[in-house]
């Protein structure tokens, strides 16, 4: 699986945006759409494809889509 | 009963949450009896898996470390890949008269008792909510909580935590298809009512019209029912099991 791939397809979905969104304005406070209850499916779908499980505080700092990819990181994922 | 199903049980290794460790196991389920205290599952599990359906399993943490807890959820979803129920069990208790409540008791009461509920439920809930079926989530209150007692005013206030923990719960875990109960044990023999007083035990026996102690399997059979499909369309509800007392 190419983490990076997997972690865009998710946003696709969970957003309804094309790839092209995906860039450094995409933030928890710029898109109209990551509401609370995006943000948590967002979480979930992202759990679920990289067998993770947040801690709290990512979950509650998760704020952008590049932001999110560090976080992963830390749970080991390679992007 | 439960065959099939992947079930959590929080304080597993003694007492009440061995008798439900125990009865799940017996009626299909695989169970993880969690505790703290290395290997006191296994001082009993061996020799119990050889006569039973399904299997007890042991995993050690602190309920109240989130982190633990965390870890603990994932290593049982990796190995299962699915959790259906959860038995938020494992307690702690300190009897004190007002005027005498030790702050450090106090603290612990609430971290166990509350605080530690409310992560188990939080991250199993988040695996739960993935799951096409859901999953049923069971609460260990107290009757202390409904009714109150003298000397217990901490740990009826964290039993009344979790019964108001367990209602909000279910309204909002509903739509993903996660029910939470609540049981009520009222008074149950366990080691610690062995080391009661006979003469002030018998008084409080006389309170029950059923004319005895709960019995740990009469709690572990409502939380049968209650992780069971046999209750699919209960929710947020607390079930007394107290053999009638009257407090």
């Amino acid at each position: 699986m190419n983490a990076l791939n997997e972690y865009n397809r998710i946003f696709r979905e969970t957003f309804g945006v094309s790839e092209d969104a995906l860039n450094e304005d995409f933030t928890f406070n710029g898109v109209a759409v990551w509401d609370s209850v995006a943000h948590m499916s967002l979480i979930s779908s992202l759990e679920d494809a990289f067998d993770v499980m947040f801690d709290v505080d990512d979950i509650l700092h998760y704020g952008s889509y590049f932001h999110g990819i560090e976080i992963l990181k830390h749970y080991g994922v390679e992007f | 009963m439960l065959t099939g199903k992947v079930c959590i049980v929080t304080g597993g290794s003694r007492g009440i949450g061995k008798a439900i460790s125990q009865v799940f196991a017996q009626n299909g389920a695989i169970v993880y009896a969690v505790a703290t205290r290395v290997g006191s599952v296994e001082e009993w599990s061996a020799d119990f898996n050889q006569g039973v359906s399904g299997e007890v399993r042991s995993v050690y943490f602190d309920i109240s470390d989130e982190k633990a807890c965390r870890e603990a959820v994932m290593q049982v979803k990796r190995e299962c890949d699915h959790i259906d129920g959860l038995v938020n069990n494992a307690g702690v208790e300190f009897n004190e008269l007002i005027g005498m409540i030790s702050r450090i008791n106090m603290e612990k009461m609430f971290s166990v008792n509350v605080y530690g509920t409310i992560n188990m439920l939080q991250i199993v809930s988040r695996i739960m909510g993935r799951q096409e079926n859901g999953g049923s989530i069971v609460n260990i209150a107290s009757m202390t909580a409904l009714r109150g007692n003298r000397g217990q005013l901490v740990y009826s206030a964290t039993k009344g935590a979790v019964v108001s923990l367990t209602k909000s719960a279910a309204k909002e875990l509903a739509e993903k298809k996660i029910r939470i109960n609540a049981i009520a044990p009222g008074l149950t023999n366990t080691d610690m009512m062995k080391q009661a007083d006979p003469e002030k035990l018998q008084n409080r026996i006389n309170n029950i019209c059923m004319g005895r102690l709960a019995e740990p399997e009469d709690i572990a059979k409502a939380c049968m029912f209650m992780v069971s499909d046999l209750s699919t369309y209960v929710s947020g509800q607390v079930l007394a099991v107290d053999g009638c007392t009257i407090m």
